[in-house]
C-alpha cells in the first residue's frame, strides 16, 4: 500500500498536498481499498468554508457510504469535477487523478498537527 | 407435533454430540432461572389442521365479504376483477417462500419480476424512476412528503383537503418527529383550486414555514379530479414539489401525473391485481423523477450483467438503505411490499395496454351511469360539479349512517358515510367549510365488477328514501 | 429447476395486437369519454406491453424457477427466522370470508375476522408478556417507528421532551438507528463487551436524563441471550428512560420468557419470522407493537372494543399517537399468525424454541469442530441461542477467500447462503439461523458443505457460483450505471 512521501494525513484517511497556502485534499490507498468499488462520491460546491473536523461530502462504494472529513480549514475554491462521473479515479488513482477539493487555507499550520507517511504507515498498521 | 422435522432420536443423537441432556440445559446456561416462564402459556390447546380449519370456518361464517355483496364501497380499497393467473403465480412457492434479495444469484427471479414492476410503475405513471414497493399509499405518501422536506430543505407541507382523511392522518404521524408543519387547503367544492392553493402558498413562504411540498390526490378522496398541470405550477412558483397521489386503474384513461408536472407520483397499487384482504396487505406505489432517485426510500432493482456478461439484476443504490446507512438512511423500511408487487407486476402484465384501458372505461362508464340514475332521484343529487372518474358524493335525504346500516341487511354496501371522516369537530370544518353537511353525504363507488342490473338495484334501493322519510 | 438462460423482460414478448385478459362488454348506455372527462385529461398513450395470458404465465412461471426459496432450499439467513411456513395457512387466508372483506364495511358483517384479530392481540400480550396490543404496523421497522413514537408521546405527556438520544447497541440491526432517527432522535451507540452483551458499565455512562429509550433485541443480534437484561431495565428505568425490545428473536424465547417480564416496556414481533406467515420475496409482513398498561393510552387508532357484545372500531383514545396504517394492518398476514398460533397452542410454541436453539446448537458444533482449523472462529463462546455468528476472517487472512465468496459457493451445493457482513462488529460474519423446521439430516448436509469449500481451490471459491442462472452479479455496475426501468 502506498504512502507518498511528501504528504500528510489525517486520521479520517484524508491526504493532503501543501502548495504554499492551498492544500488538494483527497482519500488515502487504505481508505479506498477498505471502500472497494467506489461508485458514487458527493463534493461540495466552490465557495463553501470549511472548518477542521468538517463533513465536506461522501463516497459510497456499493456496500458502504463514508464521510469525506476536511483535515483543515478553509475556503473551497476547486472541486474535481471528473469524479463524480468516473469515480472509479478514487480507486486507480487515489493521490493523483483522485483528488476532491482544494482548499484555501485559514490557518496553514493546522497542516502540522497531520500525520506524516511514516505515522500514518504505523497507524494504519494498528488498526 | 406439526412442522418439526427432527425426531426424539434424532434430538437424542444431536445432544449427545453436544454432551447435554436436554435442549432445556442448553437455554438454563444462558436464561437465568428467575426469568424463566413458570408452567405453559395461557393460550387455547392445539389444534389438528382439521379442526383448525373448521375453527376457522366458524370464524368464516361470521363474515359477509363485500365481495359476495352489492358492494359499492370504494375510498381506498376497491373491489376490482383479478384474473385466476394472478394468484396461480403469486402462490409459487418459489416466490412466496423466499425473502429480500440479499443474494442476487439466488434471487433473479424476484429480482427481475420487480425490475418490470418497477418499468411498469413509471409507464403507467409518467415518471423516470420507481420503487420496488412502500407498505401501502399512505405510508408512500407521507414518505413523499418527507423526500421534498429533503430536497428542498424546506419543512412546510401543504396538503390538500380532498386527501384521503386516513392518509392525511398516518402523514401527520410519520411527520411528528421531523417538525414539519402541515397546512391543509379547503376544499368545499370537492376540489383543490388553484387559487385558493396559491393564497394559501403565499401565506406559507411568508410566514415561518416555507412549503416543501403541494400534495394532492387525483382522482380525490370524493370522487373528483384535480387540475394536476395547475396545482403543479402554483407549487413550483412557490418554490415547492408536487406529490400526485393516484388510483392506479384511473392511469388506464386519464394523462399521468409525470406528464403533468409531477415530482413525485404515489399510490395505492391494491387494486392492480390484489383482493380486498379487510385492508391489508396493500402496496405503496412511489415513483419520482430521475433527480431524486438518491432520496428516494425503499428497495430499488437495478439491472446490470454477470461475470459472463449476460443481463442480471440485483438491489441497487443500497447505502441509502437503513442496513448501510443506518441513522442517515432515506427510510427505515426493509421488509416491503414485494408479493403484492409481483401481483401488480403480473395483473399489468396480463391487462396490457389494452385491457387496463377497458377496465378503466368500464369503471367510467358504469359510474357514470350510476350517478345520473341517482341523481335523477327525488332528494338526491350530485354533491360537486367537478368532473370524476368511477368514484363520486351524493348528497343523501336522509342521514347517510341510516342508508349504509339498513342496505347492508339487504346485502347491499351503497358506499361510505362521510359523516365518519367529516363528522363536526373532526376535519368537516377545515376541508368542506360550510358547503356541504357530512351527515348527508355518500361516496359511491362503482368497478367494472358491477352489472347494470345490480346498479339498477342500488338505485330502487335509495329511492325508499325521500326528503320527509323522516 | 434453475435454469441458466437469461429471461427476456415481459416487455420484450410484447406484440402489438396480443391480449391477456378477457373483458365483458359494457352493459349500461355509454357517453362519448369527451362528455365524461376534460378533453385534455384523457390519456392517448399507454406504454404497458402487450402479452397473451399463455406467454405472462411462462414467463413468469421460468422466473421462479430462477429463484430460490424456503420450500426449495435450506435457508438460514440470520435474524429473518425463514421457517416453513404452513400451506393450510395459505388455504385459510384465501378464503373469500376472509380476502373478500372491505375495511369500510359495517362492523357487524365482519366479526369473524375482529375476534381473530382481538384474539391474536391477546395471543401477542401473553406470548410478551404485555398488556395491549396494536396490529397496525405493517412490518418491523414499522413497528419499531410505533414503539418509539408512543415512548415520545409518553415521555411529552410527562414534561420531559427535553429527553431527546436514544441507545442503541453497536450489535443493532440498521433500522433500529434508522428508526430512532425518523422520530426526530440523535442516536447513541452502546458499545458491547467481550462476552457480545451490552456492556453495561458503557450503558451507565450514556444513561442521562436526555434519554428516552434504550433499544435492545434479546437474544440479541449475535445470538447471544442478554443475561444481564433485567439490570439493564432497571437502570435505565430508574434514570428515567424507556426501553424498547426489537422482538426479531422471539422464535428462541417462546414459553421460556417473556420481555414483559424482562423490564421492556414495549415491543414490536415480526410476524413473518417468529410466526411462520411468508416472507414474500420481501413482504408482506406484520410488525405489531405490544406494550405495558402505562404506554396503553398511546397506542394507535382505531382498537378494538367490545360495545353490546359487537366488536366495533373505536377512536376515542385522546392520547393515541395516531395512525400508522390507512386501515388496520396487514389482516391476511395477522390471520395466517392467528392460524399457526392456534395450531401449535403453548406446548407447540415451546417445542419451536426448544428445536430452534436445539438446531442452532448442533450446527454451532460441527462448524466449530470442523472449521478451527480453516480459518472459521466463533467470536462469542457457544452455547447459542437460535442463532449465531462466525468469523471467516483469519480463512480470509489464509486464502484471500471472503466470506462474500463462501456465500456464493453454498449456491452451488444447494443451499441458500446465511446472512453476511452483519452484524458489524464482527469482521467477515456469517449469521446463521437453521430454525426449528429443519432436520438433523439438512444441518449435517449444510456443515458438509461449508466445510468442503474451506478446503477448496480459492480460484473456485471466488469465482462462484457455477451452477446458478447467473454467475456474479456485477453490483458495482449496477450502482455506476443506474438501469432502473425498462
Amino acid at each position: 500500500m502506498e504512502f507518498p512521501e511528501d504528504l500528510r494525513y489525517s486520521k479520517d484517511h484524508e491526504w493532503v498536498r501543501v502548495d504554499g497556502d492551498r492544500a488538494t485534499i483527497g482519500i488515502s490507498d487504505y481508505a479506498q481499498d477498505n471502500l472497494q468499488d467506489v461508485v458514487f462520491i458527493d463534493l461540495p460546491e466552490v465557495g463553501r468554508q470549511l472548518q477542521q473536523g468538517d463533513i465536506f461530502g461522501s463516497i459510497e462504494s456499493v456496500k458502504a457510504v463514508s464521510d469525506l472529513i476536511s483535515p483543515v480549514s478553509g475556503e473551497v475554491i476547486a472541486v474535481n469535477e471528473e469524479l463524480p462521473d468516473a469515480p472509479e479515479i478514487v480507486n486507480q488513482d487515489p493521490y493523483v487523478g483522485g483528488w476532491m477539493i482544494v482548499v484555501q487555507m485559514d490557518d496553514p499550520s493546522e497542516v502540522e498537527e497531520l500525520m506524516t507517511a511514516e505515522q500514518y504507515r504505523e497507524y494504519v498498521e494498528e488498526l | 407435533m406439526a412442522y418439526l422435522p427432527n425426531t426424539p432420536h434424532l434430538r437424542a443423537e444431536m445432544l449427545s454430540a453436544l454432551g447435554v441432556e436436554s435442549a432445556e440445559e442448553l437455554i438454563d446456561r444462558q436464561v437465568p432461572g428467575k426469568l424463566k416462564f413458570q408452567g405453559l402459556l395461557n393460550l387455547p390447546a392445539p389444534l389438528s389442521e382439521m379442526e383448525l380449519l373448521e375453527e376457522l370456518e366458524r370464524d368464516a361464517a361470521c363474515n359477509q365479504p363485500a365481495g359476495d355483496m352489492l358492494n359499492f364501497l370504494g375510498a381506498g380499497v376497491y373491489d376490482h376483477f383479478v384474473p385466476s393467473a394472478v394468484q396461480r403465480i403469486i402462490s409459487r412457492s418459489e416466490f412466496y417462500t423466499s425473502y429480500t434479495a440479499y443474494q442476487p444469484e439466488a434471487s433473479q427471479g424476484m429480482l427481475q419480476a420487480t425490475y418490470e414492476y418497477q418499468s411498469l410503475i413509471c409507464a403507467l405513471t409518467g415518471m423516470d424512476v420507481a420503487n420496488a414497493s412502500n407498505y401501502d399509499g399512505a405510508t408512500s405518501l407521507a414518505e413523499a412528503a418527507i423526500l421534498c422536506v429533503s430536497a428542498t430543505g424546506r419543512r412546510g407541507i401543504v396538503l390538500s383537503g380532498a386527501v384521503h382523511p386516513a392518509y392525511r392522518k398516518v402523514v401527520e404521524t410519520y411527520t411528528k418527529g421531523l417538525g414539519s408543519n402541515i397546512r391543509t387547503v379547503p376544499t368545499p367544492d370537492g376540489v383543490t383550486d388553484p387559487n385558493t392553493l396559491g393564497e394559501l402558498l403565499a401565506e406559507a413562504r411568508s410566514g415561518e414555514e416555507p412549503p416543501a411540498a403541494v400534495v394532492i390526490q387525483h382522482p380525490n378522496y370524493f370522487g373528483c379530479l384535480e387540475d394536476v398541470s395547475a396545482v403543479a405550477a402554483k407549487a413550483h412558483d412557490a418554490g415547492a414539489l408536487c406529490v400526485v397521489c393516484v388510483n392506479p386503474i384511473s392511469l388506464g384513461i386519464l394523462v399521468p401525473p409525470g406528464s403533468c408536472g409531477a415530482d413525485v407520483v404515489v399510490g395505492e397499487g391494491q387494486p392492480l391485481g390484489s383482493p380486498m384482504n379487510y385492508g391489508g396487505p396493500l402496496l405503496g406505489i412511489f415513483a419520482c423523477r430521475e433527480e431524486h432517485v438518491r432520496r428516494m426510500p425503499g428497495r430499488i432493482i437495478g439491472a446490470t450483467t454477470d461475470a459472463h456478461g449476460r443481463r442480471a439484476y440485483c438491489m441497487t443504490l443500497q447505502t441509502r438503505e437503513q442496513h448501510i446507512r443506518r441513522e442517515r438512511a432515506t427510510s427505515n423500511i426493509c421488509t416491503n411490499e414485494a408479493l403484492v408487487a409481483l401481483a401488480a407486476a403480473v395483473y399489468l402484465s396480463l391487462m396490457g395496454k389494452h385491457g387496463l384501458r377497458r377496465v378503466a372505461e368500464l369503471c367510467l362508464q358504469k359510474a357514470h351511469y350510476a350517478a345520473r340514475r341517482i341523481s335523477e332521484l327525488r332528494g338526491y343529487k350530485l354533491a360537486f360539479s367537478a368532473p370524476f372518474f368511477n368514484e363520486f358524493t351524493v348528497e343523501t335525504p336522509v342521514p347517510a349512517s341510516r342508508i349504509v346500516s339498513e342496505l347492508s341487511q339487504e346485502g347491499i354496501l351503497p358506499g361510505r358515510d362521510l359523516s365518519l371522516d367529516f363528522a363536526v369537530g373532526n376535519n368537516g370544518q377545515e376541508v368542506l367549510k360550510d358547503a356541504r353537511r357530512p351527515n348527508f353525504l355518500l361516496l359511491v363507488c362503482v368497478t367494472e365488477r358491477r352489472t347494470k342490473a345490480q346498479i339498477d338495484r342500488l338505485v330502487e334501493a335509495l329511492s325508499r328514501y325521500q326528503p320527509d322519510s323522516g | 429447476m434453475l435454469q441458466p438462460v437469461t429471461e427476456p423482460t415481459i416487455a420484450e414478448l410484447s406484440a402489438e395486437g396480443r391480449v391477456g385478459v378477457s373483458l365483458p362488454r359494457c352493459d349500461v348506455p355509454e357517453a362519448p369519454l369527451e362528455e365524461l372527462i376534460p378533453k385534455e385529461q384523457i390519456r392517448t398513450d399507454l406504454p404497458l406491453p402487450e402479452v397473451s395470458e399463455p406467454d405472462v404465465v411462462r414467463h413468469f412461471t421460468r422466473l421462479s424457477q430462477r429463484n430460490v426459496g424456503i420450500d426449495t432450499h435450506f435457508y438460514p439467513l440470520g435474524s429473518c427466522t425463514m421457517k416453513y411456513n404452513p400451506k393450510v395457512n395459505e388455504e385459510i387466508a384465501s378464503w373469500r370470508a376472509f380476502s373478500g372483506l372491505h375495511p369500510y364495511q359495517p362492523e357487524e358483517t365482519v366479526q369473524g375476522a375482529l375476534r381473530i384479530l382481538q384474539s391474536l392481540e391477546r395471543f401477542l400480550c401473553e406470548i410478551g408478556g404485555m398488556d395491549a396490543a396494536s396490529l397496525q404496523p405493517a412490518a418491523g421497522a414499522l413497528g419499531e417507528f410505533t414503539g418509539l413514537l408512543i415512548i415520545r408521546a409518553y415521555h411529552a405527556d410527562r414534561g420531559e421532551s427535553h429527553r431527546n438520544l436514544v441507545l442503541v447497541p453497536d450489535s443493532s440491526h440498521g433500522t433500529n438507528p434508522a428508526t430512532a432517527a425518523r422520530c426526530g432522535y440523535q442516536v447513541v451507540k452502546v458499545a458491547s463487551d467481550e462476552r457480545g452483551r451490552v456492556d453495561l458499565g458503557d450503558l451507565e455512562r450514556h444513561l442521562s436524563d436526555h434519554v428516552a429509550a434504550l433499544m435492545m433485541t434479546n437474544p440479541n443480534t449475535l445470538g447471544v441471550f442478554e443475561d444481564q437484561i433485567q439490570e439493564v431495565c432497571e437502570l435505565a428505568h430508574s434514570r428515567g428512560v424507556q426501553v424498547y425490545c426489537d422482538g426479531a428473536n422471539m422464535n428462541a424465547v417462546l414459553g421460556i420468557c417473556r420481555p414483559g417480564d424482562m423490564g421492556f416496556d414495549v415491543m414490536h414481533f415480526n410476524l413473518h419470522k417468529t410466526f411462520s406467515t411468508p416472507h414474500g420475496g420481501g413482504g408482506p409482513g406484520s410488525g405489531p407493537v405490544a406494550v405495558k398498561s402505562h404506554l396503553e393510552p398511546y397506542l394507535p387508532v382505531p382498537r378494538l372494543r367490545e360495545e353490546g357484545g359487537i366488536l366495533r372500531w373505536n377512536y376515542n383514545y385522546p392520547k393515541s399517537i395516531g395512525r400508522v396504517h390507512p386501515f388496520y394492518g396487514n389482516f391476511a398476514v395477522a390471520l395466517r399468525a392467528y392460524c399457526y398460533i392456534r395450531q401449535l397452542g403453548p406446548e407447540g410454541l415451546r417445542s419451536v424454541s426448544e428445536d430452534a436453539v436445539l438446531n442452532a446448537n448442533y450446527l454451532l458444533k460441527l462448524l466449530v469442530d470442523g472449521g478451527a482449523d480453516k480459518g472459521l472462529e466463533l467470536p462469542y463462546p457457544a452455547p447459542c441461542m437460535h442463532e449465531f455468528v462466525l468469523s471467516a476472517a483469519e480463512h480470509k487472512k489464509a486464502t484471500g477467500v471472503r466470506t462474500a465468496d463462501i456465500a456464493k459457493r453454498l449456491l452451488d451445493y444447494g443451499f441458500h447462503p446465511p446472512t453476511v457482513y452483519f452484524p458489524l462488529i464482527v469482521e467477515e460474519a456469517l449469521m446463521i439461523e437453521p430454525t426449528e423446521t429443519v432436520s438433523k439430516e439438512t444441518l449435517d448436509a449444510f456443515a458438509q458443505a461449508l466445510l468442503t469449500i474451506l478446503d477448496e481451490d480459492p480460484g473456485v471459491v471466488k469465482n462462484s457460483p457455477h451452477t446458478a442462472p447467473v454467475s456474479r452479479v456485477d453490483e458495482v455496475k449496477a450502482a455506476r450505471e443506474l438501469n432502473l426501468r425498462w
